[in-house]
């Protein structure tokens, strides 16, 4: 059983395709890394994925409850970090919202603060609320799109210990990202996407955790050194 | 089914607590309400008939334009920090709408509570003798004027010129719901316990509920 089936996913942006028949199959419990330059459609397939957005063509299938983080913070400044909180437990149907909220303001350091409003906030402090609002309900497929773009180190390191845990517990790991190296030691298999189209997708290999060029040396139509 | 009214509730519940922060809608419509009605009642001296036979016309025009001015801000408050797509992804999108039109409501109701006191002291018109089946007009026509708004506040909300694009699209689509409205509102401040076109606000608001709920998917998601 997957967790995530795209088959031959179009997306249509007025006549610009931004997807072309992009397919991909994940398993349950596996971490994607899902690669490609800008503008090569890694966004626009999680939006899908995450059912922001219909595919102009192509069908999903999707297993299990979504937890997505995308570009935007996705917080409620006039809310406090709690109430926040209470409000995604409420809306995903946590048993105990109250005790979710308060659970997950602890996991990223927060508690001292969960009656304060977002707005007085640092950047900082709001990423890790951002991350506990995408974790807060245990969720049995991650979509991140480039999740740790902009994070200060703090945010980075709840991120990553929140990573394991999901993968510990079984969850499923979808994550958009240019930051190579660190996403091949998360992930147990790769998806790289060139104009729209998949030309990979299979299990993360040594070569392409040694020697971050690899994969779009090896597949890429245009290869060039990717950022590390 | 029972998670979506779940969720609706506590949108409407977000939205009404953000507002009481923040009343950016309530301020606005309400201080517009007053200020209409006040300057009308200065701007037409008229006798008590004529006051009394425009009475239903002048409220429904000041609450569906206040209606308008609530309804705007509905889907535009997720606009900063994309909270409307964290919002699409935790929740079905018709939990979404409703919980985004009860607050509509119960913001619209609150102005409208407010003013029409105001309104019976400026034009000397009793409200009080039909009060029960004013508030069931007064409700019912809210109920559509926040329906419809809410579900053009969804359309035209990654509009750049959105405020004006909203009302536009807005008050053609009022005037059944306004003309009954406006009627039997008259009526009842008449003293005419009119209640015949009652059918009227019942069925446009159950079409344009029906409607909305149906489409509010595709309108979100696209």
């Amino acid at each position: 059983m997957h967790a995530v089936a795209a088959d031959g996913v179009w997306k249509y942006f007025g006549d610009y395709p931004a997807l072309r028949g992009a397919s991909l199959e994940i398993a349950k419990g596996s971490c994607v890394a899902l690669l490609g330059r800008n503008g090569a459609g890694k966004t626009t397939l999680l939006r899908i994925l995450a059912r922001l957005s219909t595919p102009s063509k192509g069908a999903v299938k999707i297993d299990g409850r979504i937890g997505y983080l995308g570009h935007g913070i996705g917080v409620y400044d006039d809310l406090s970090a709690f109430e926040n909180l209470m409000l995604f437990g409420q809306l995903a149907g946590v048993a105990d919202p109250r005790q979710s909220a308060d659970a997950a303001l602890e996991r990223v350091g927060l508690s001292r603060v969960k009656d304060g409003l977002a707005r007085e906030f640092s950047r900082g402090m709001r990423q890790r609320l951002a991350i506990a609002r995408a974790f807060l309900h245990e969720p049995e497929l991650l979509l991140l799109d480039e999740p740790f773009t902009s994070l200060d180190d703090r945010a980075v390191a709840v991120l990553q210990k929140l990573l394991a845990h999901a993968r510990s517990r079984g969850s499923t790991i979808v994550m958009s990202t240019h930051q190579i190296r660190e996403a091949m030691e998360l992930a147990t298999d790769v998806a790289l996407l060139e104009r729209g189209r998949m030309i990979f997708a299979g299990p993360r290999t040594t070569e392409m955790l040694v020697d971050p060029g690899y994969l779009y040396r090896t597949y890429a139509e245009t290869p060039a050194e990717p950022r590390a | 089914m029972r998670q979506g009214f779940a969720a609706a509730l506590a949108i409407a519940g977000k939205d009404l607590r953000t507002e009481w922060r923040t009343r950016e809608s309530i301020n606005s419509s309400v201080s517009f309400a007053l200020v209409i009605l006040v300057l009308f009642s200065f701007a037409f001296d008229l006798d008590r008939e004529e006051k009394l036979a425009i009475s239903g016309g002048l409220l429904w025009l000041v609450y569906a334009f206040a209606g308008a001015l609530i309804v705007n801000r509905s889907f535009a408050r997720e606009i900063p920090n994309d909270c409307l797509e964290v919002l699409i992804s935790s929740a079905r999108g018709w939990a979404i709408f409703l919980g985004k039109s009860i607050a509509c409501f119960v913001l619209l109701m609150v102005v409208e509570l407010i003013s029409l006191p105001i309104f019976g002291l400026f034009y000397n018109i009793n409200w009080t003798g039909s009060l029960f089946a004013l508030l069931l007009v007064m409700a019912l026509s809210s109920w559509g004027v926040t329906i419809v708004g809410t579900a053009l506040s969804a359309i035209t909300v990654n509009v750049r010129l959105r405020e004006l694009m909203l009302p536009v699209l807005l008050y053609p689509l009022m005037i059944p719901l306004l003309i009954g409205a406006m009627e039997m509102t008259t009526g009842l401040l008449n003293g005419n316990a009119v209640l015949s076109d009652i059918r009227l606000l019942i069925v446009y608001d159950v079409m344009f509920t029906a409607i909305a709920l149906y489409l509010i998917e595709f309108i979100l998601v696209i």
